[in-house]
């Protein structure tokens, strides 16, 4: 069984000669294509840029442009996706994390300029807001056993209505005490995406080689086998909320220095979108049990560079909306796809 | 203790011959009654085979003595002190140990990580891959259980070799007591041998004491040394192999179900 799995995929990596038919050669290369999911994202980002770099030259490699696209997309993007990623694979969602990308900036901000707060405490605790929200997600989710896309739904309009009432819709200017740490988390225009990068290569690892990640596949893979084997299942999901909570937070922190402002409007579904859609067109399967960092990471590449490059090109916002779709649906077919011929003992 | 069981006539079994014992288990999920007033016993080195029909609550039970569920009432006594096993964790540190009848296996992870699941090999924060794989190799082979690679998702394995690996998985650690529910469902004739002759090896060892839980009245005759029969939640037979026959299991089964099937008629 394994035998031909290995051959097959050996003879599909060589060029195919005419003996093989068509249907069978695509086959063979969807099969591969499949097995080595982070490589064709990859591939896919790295012929984007190559793309853009070709066709715009000078205003798609402009300093300014590259940031944009790194820090100001791919970043945010990358860096939920993390959290999302974790969840999809022990078979959750949350669609509340964007909202916490808006309020933890109000909550430093109103700790230091109305309570006092000194700086880092308020970042700490606008850091552990995110911590909370991720908490009681899990609280409705594990304990009261609402499933969490209601969940977190319900949180995300709790906290977009905070953001709201808090600041009576009114931006606030980033309090001068914390001014100073912002070089740490992103006014360096490149510190976003090392942050992204930093954080999906240990995210990565977590995954792939510490038993939270083996319990987390475990309890999206088999959540009755994993609870039989002594799996802590409730913690592992417990935990993966927070986690995904916090990483809300430090996006929200990290938007405020970038943009140099605090707004009500950085509180969104844009982030959970995009950092989904990230996780999907990575390869992770909302079915539970598959998924994986690497290939959110290039998701969010793909992402990036489409949002900045069709702008440059002249291609409308809406087609770009269009594109985005048709991404996540080919994506989508691709990963159960896999899953099926994976279950057949095929890749 | 004699268990008082009105098709039994079972031994006395003097406490120091004695690894676990239940008494008086009762378990209800809502208003389901699973289980009413279960009494066993478990020798020291014997094999006991629990027998009966589907939904009579042999799985419900050794989920209770593998400490996945607690029981309503009742109390398990292990070599003689009662004790509340309050988790997998808890058991498996006890030296309790089990197949349960779905194996519990996750089939994104290879045979090495479903062997080692929730008992990895950590040097922190890492897992050891390597020690693993080797590890499960070995004892794979040891037990004579034929997996082509252990870096295989266990998805592709056929259910005879899933089966293999979570039995080889269970006696991994050496318990003192281990549960098996349905080891041999979906066994070939040498898969099954295969396990079969572990039971008989483990028990010549006489280290290991044995619930095992099947349908098949000639591997439990061929293995156990004596029989429990559980019908609608109660044991209602125990008897040593040597004093039963697969005809007497039989009759009881279909007796059984002859006078439900009246009962049901009387009421209807
Ligand atoms: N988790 C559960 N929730 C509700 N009822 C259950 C549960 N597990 C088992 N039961 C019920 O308990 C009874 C015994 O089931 P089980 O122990 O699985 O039987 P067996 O293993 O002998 O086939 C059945 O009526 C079954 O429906
Ligand atoms: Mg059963």
């Amino acid at each position: 069984m394994s035998d031909t799995a290995e051959r097959s995929i050996g003879k599909a990596g060589a060029p195919q000669g005419g003996a093989a038919g068509t249907g069978d050669t695509l086959m063979r290369v969807v099969r591969v294509l499949g097995r080595q999911r982070e490589a064709t994202v990859f591939i896919i980002a790295a012929a984007l840029f190559l793309y853009f770099l070709i066709d715009q030259g000078s205003s798609f490699t402009a300093k300014s442009n590259q940031v944009t696209i790194w820090s100001d997309n791919v970043a945010p993007y990358a860096i939920i996706a993390l959290g999302e990623v974790f969840l999809l694979i022990c078979g959750e969602i949350d669609l509340s994390v964007g909202f916490v990308v808006g309020f933890a900036p109000y909550l430093m901000h109103y700790l230091i300029d109305f309570y006092a707060f000194p700086g880092l405490l308020a970042i700490f605790f606008a850091l552990l807001v995110g911590v909370v929200v991720g908490a009681v997600n899990g609280f409705f989710t594990v304990t009261v056993r609402v499933p969490s896309f209601i969940t977190t739904l319900g949180t995300g309009f709790i906290l977009l209505g905070l953001i709201n009432t808090t600041s009576h819709d009114q931006p606030a200017p980033i309090p001068a005490s914390v001014l100073g740490i912002g070089k740490w988390i992103s006014n360096y225009a490149w510190a976003p995406i090392i942050w992204a990068v930093v954080l999906t290569v240990l995210f990565h690892i977590v995954l792939t080689r510490t038993r939270w990640g083996l319990h987390t596949v475990s309890v999206g893979g088999n959540l009755l086998g994993a609870r039989e084997a002594g799996i802590r299942v409730n913690r592992i999901k417990y935990g993966n909320f927070m986690i995904t909570g916090l990483l809300g937070s430090l996006v929200g922190l990290q938007q405020m220095y970038y943009t140099n402002n605090i707004t009500p409007t950085a509180g969104s579904y844009q982030w959970m979108f995009y950092a989904v859609t990230a996780a999907v067109i990575g390869g992770t399967a909302m079915l539970g049990g598959t998924g994986t960092i690497i290939g959110a990471f290039f998701g969010a590449v793909v992402l990036g560079i489409l949002s900045d490059g069709f702008p440059l090109i002249g291609v409308s916002a809406d087609l770009l909306s269009i594109i985005f779709g048709g991404a996540i649906l080919v994506s989508m077919v691709a990963n159960v796809q896999l899953t099926r011929l994976r279950e057949r003992g095929q890749s | 203790m004699t268990a008082t069981t009105p098709g039994g006539q079972a031994r006395p079994v003097s406490s120091d011959g004695e690894v676990l014992r239940c008494e008086h288990i009762t378990k209800n999920y809502g208003v389901v009654t699973a289980l009413t007033d279960v009494n066993l016993r478990l020798g020291r080195g014997e094999v006991l085979g629990l027998i009966g029909d589907n939904g009579a609550g042999k799985s419900t039970l050794l989920k209770i003595l593998c400490g996945f569920q607690p029981p309503t009432s009742g109390r398990i006594i292990l070599e003689g002190q009662p004790i509340v096993l309050k988790s997998v964790d808890h058991a498996r540190s006890l030296g309790i140990d089990a197949v349960y009848q779905d194996l519990a296996l996750v089939n994104q992870l290879t045979v090495f990580q479903n062997m080692f699941l929730n008992r990895e090999k950590v040097r922190w924060p890492l897992v050891r891959n390597q020690v693993m794989r080797k590890e499960a190799r070995e004892h794979l082979d040891e037990m004579g259980v034929h997996i082509p690679s252990v870096n295989v998702p266990v998805a592709q394995l056929s259910g005879g070799q899933r089966q293999a690996v979570a039995v080889a998985r269970s006696v991994f650690s050496d318990p003192k007591i281990l549960l098996l529910d349905e080891p041999l469902a979906a066994m070939g004739v040498k898969e099954g041998a295969i396990i079969l002759d572990l039971i008989t090896r483990l028990k010549r060892e006489g280290n290991v004491s044995i619930i095992i839980i099947a349908h098949n009245y000639a591997h439990v005759l061929e293995v156990c040394d004596r029989i429990n029969l559980i019908q609608g939640g109660q044991i209602t037979l125990d008897k040593r192999t040597d004093e039963t026959s697969a005809e007497e299991l039989t009759d009881l089964v279909v007796a059984e179900y002859r006078r439900a099937l009246e009962e049901r008629q009387r009421s209807a």
